[in-house]
């Protein structure tokens, strides 16, 4: 599904943010990411979305070499991915039915059918008595959720959290852990990068491991 | 990439193709629609912003709109007179009326005009009479102090140029003319400076324009900034630049037309408020003049030309700031 080869990332102000990364994740793998801040986990996710391009190296996704998508193209590459941001970004001037049905509208879904898989999402999630509401109303877990139903209502076969449950007490945690479990559980591919080692032991899954832009554990190659 | 559970299908035969272009087709319609109608809403949901804005739109397009339509009716004023060349003799006053009436046949027979008028002393008078409003302090004149006049009309292979010329200098140099004068004069005099004054208006819009321009674009940027968050989310759940850009261009199309429309109801306020003193103005000279404002089809084209213009300023400025954000 995805594989770095030798992928580095230097940014402009000349910090090396990843150094060479090697590794490969299996289509409907779940994998964890993690890393202080700074080793280089955004940077690898960016890379993912094109919201970067490497300095060298080969990053393939979903059999495309990324290095081949022009910018015009982009978007459409982008619609094929589901993400999940710690700070959720939902936008607050609209109801919790229009946020997830977003990426559907974008990608030029029919009103109806919109409407079938907004529902869909949001009973996965179990927030579908909220549809309505404005999101600014919901709590912190809940409003993580409508952002999971977000990244997922396209049935994206990928998914990227960065930071999940960042902001979370343990109890949600382990709820939105969940939710990535179920979805995988559906074939989904998930990345998701966090640094909270004991939902991590808990899940029991791979664990890329990254140190000062550095692969150092569970490449997988 | 493929997906897991690919939908919608993933074409597999022309019929399916086809159905999926249109699809696309359509929902890319409604997204022009669901643009146009929501960018609306939005405009009237900050009124006070969004009518400034709209009020200096037409003020901007209402100025060259009034000129150009001055212009206009001076120049449909000077129209009636453009193509008459006609010479008014004056007679010396001792002439007899003899001569003048056999002066008058013979200028009439002469090749390149076309008509010879008289008008006697005593009618003279009575036209300036009923047009002046001096009919009582007239009678007290002593005697008609007008002088009698020959108006004449060369045909149109002698109404302008040398040929005009000569004829005048003929005409002054007659022993029975006092002066013969060309009535055109000042209708040239006026199409020059009309024409002086339509480049004027030209220069002036074009500067308004590109005021507006920068005026269009620099609300847009603002609206830009207000809805940054929503852009960045749009742009990674895989919005294309043109589904971004999109509302914004059709708000500097609402701004533009709106403010097209305010233009004509200004400018129709302005022709009806001075329409009357022009009226009246116009019967003191025994003119039918009336004011004449845009029509139809100009005024569609004022409004749409608004459009474009805040379409056009909406553009540049979506075109610089919308590349600037990107998600972080």
């Amino acid at each position: 599904m995805i594989r770095f080869s030798g992928v580095s990332k230097r940014y402009a102000t000349g910090q090396d943010a990843l150094s060479r990364v090697d590794f490969h994740i299996d289509r409907g793998e779940m994998v964890f990411l993690t890393g202080h801040s700074g080793a280089g986990k955004s940077t690898l996710m960016k890379l993912i979305m094109l919201m970067e391009r490497p300095t060298s190296g080969q990053v393939v996704v979903g059999g495309r070499n990324t290095e081949r998508i022009r910018a015009k193209q982009i978007a459409h590459y982008r619609r094929d991915i589901g993400v999940v941001f710690q700070n959720h970004q939902l936008l607050f001037d609209r109801s919790v039915f229009d946020n997830i049905a977003l990426p559907l509208q974008v990608a030029g879904f029919q009103n109806a059918d919109i409407g079938r898989r907004v529902r869909a999402a949001l009973d996965k999630v179990g927030l579908l008595h909220k549809e309505r509401h404005n999101p600014i109303t919901l709590s912190g877990g809940e409003q993580q959720r409508v952002g999971i139903a977000r990244a997922v209502v396209n049935k994206p076969a990928l998914v990227l959290a960065d930071e999940p449950t960042g902001n979370l007490d343990p109890e949600l945690s382990a709820e939105i852990m969940n939710l990535f479990r179920q979805f995988n559980e559906l074939g989904m591919t998930l990345v998701i990068a966090t640094h909270d080692i004991d939902l991590i032991e808990r899940m029991n899954r791979r664990v890329l491991h990254l140190e000062q832009g550095r692969v150092v554990s569970g490449g997988g190659l | 990439m493929a997906r897991h559970n690919p939908t919608p299908p993933r074409p597999k035969g022309a019929s399916q193709s086809r159905t999926q272009w249109r699809d696309q087709l359509e929902s890319w319609q409604a997204h022009h629609s669901t643009c146009a109608i929501e960018s609306l809403i939005r405009l009237t949901r900050s009124p006070l912003q969004s009518l400034l804005t709209w009020l200096v739109v037409a003020i901007a397009t209402a100025l060259p709109a009034t000129l150009y339509v001055a212009l206009q009716n001076v120049q449909s004023l000077g129209y009636n007179w453009q193509d008459s060349s006609q010479i008014s003799v004056f007679i010396n006053r001792q002439a007899a009326g003899q001569a003048i009436e056999k002066w008058r046949v013979e200028l009439a027979n002469q090749p390149g005009i076309e008509q010879v008028v008289y008008i006697s002393p005593d009618q003279a008078l009575a036209e300036f009479r009923e047009y002046s409003g001096l009919g009582e302090v007239l009678n007290d004149l002593e005697e008609n102090p007008l002088p009698p006049v020959l108006l004449v009309q060369p045909d149109a292979s002698a109404s302008q140029g040398e040929v005009l010329e000569q004829l005048l200098q003929e005409l002054n140099a007659h022993a029975l003319s006092e002066e013969a004068k060309l009535d055109m004069m000042w209708v040239k005099r006026l199409q020059q400076l009309i024409d002086l004054a339509s480049r004027g208006v030209f220069f002036l819009a074009a500067l308004l324009v590109l005021g507006l321009l920068l005026v269009i674009g620099n609300t847009i940027r603002l609206a830009i900034e207000n809805r940054r968050d929503e852009i960045v989310v749009v742009k990674l759940v895989g919005g294309t630049d043109a589904y971004v850009r999109r509302p914004f261009l059709y708000t500097g199309l609402w701004y533009g037309l709106g403010g097209g429309v305010i233009a004509l109801i200004l400018l129709a306020l302005g022709l009806t408020w001075l329409s009357v003193p022009v009226a009246k103005l116009a019967s003191l000279y025994h003119s039918e003049f009336r004011l004449q404002g845009l029509n139809f089809y100009t005024s569609i084209q004022l409004v749409l030309l608004a459009g474009l213009v805040g379409l056009a300023g909406a553009w540049l400025a979506v075109g610089r700031h919308l590349r600037a954000i990107k998600p972080e």
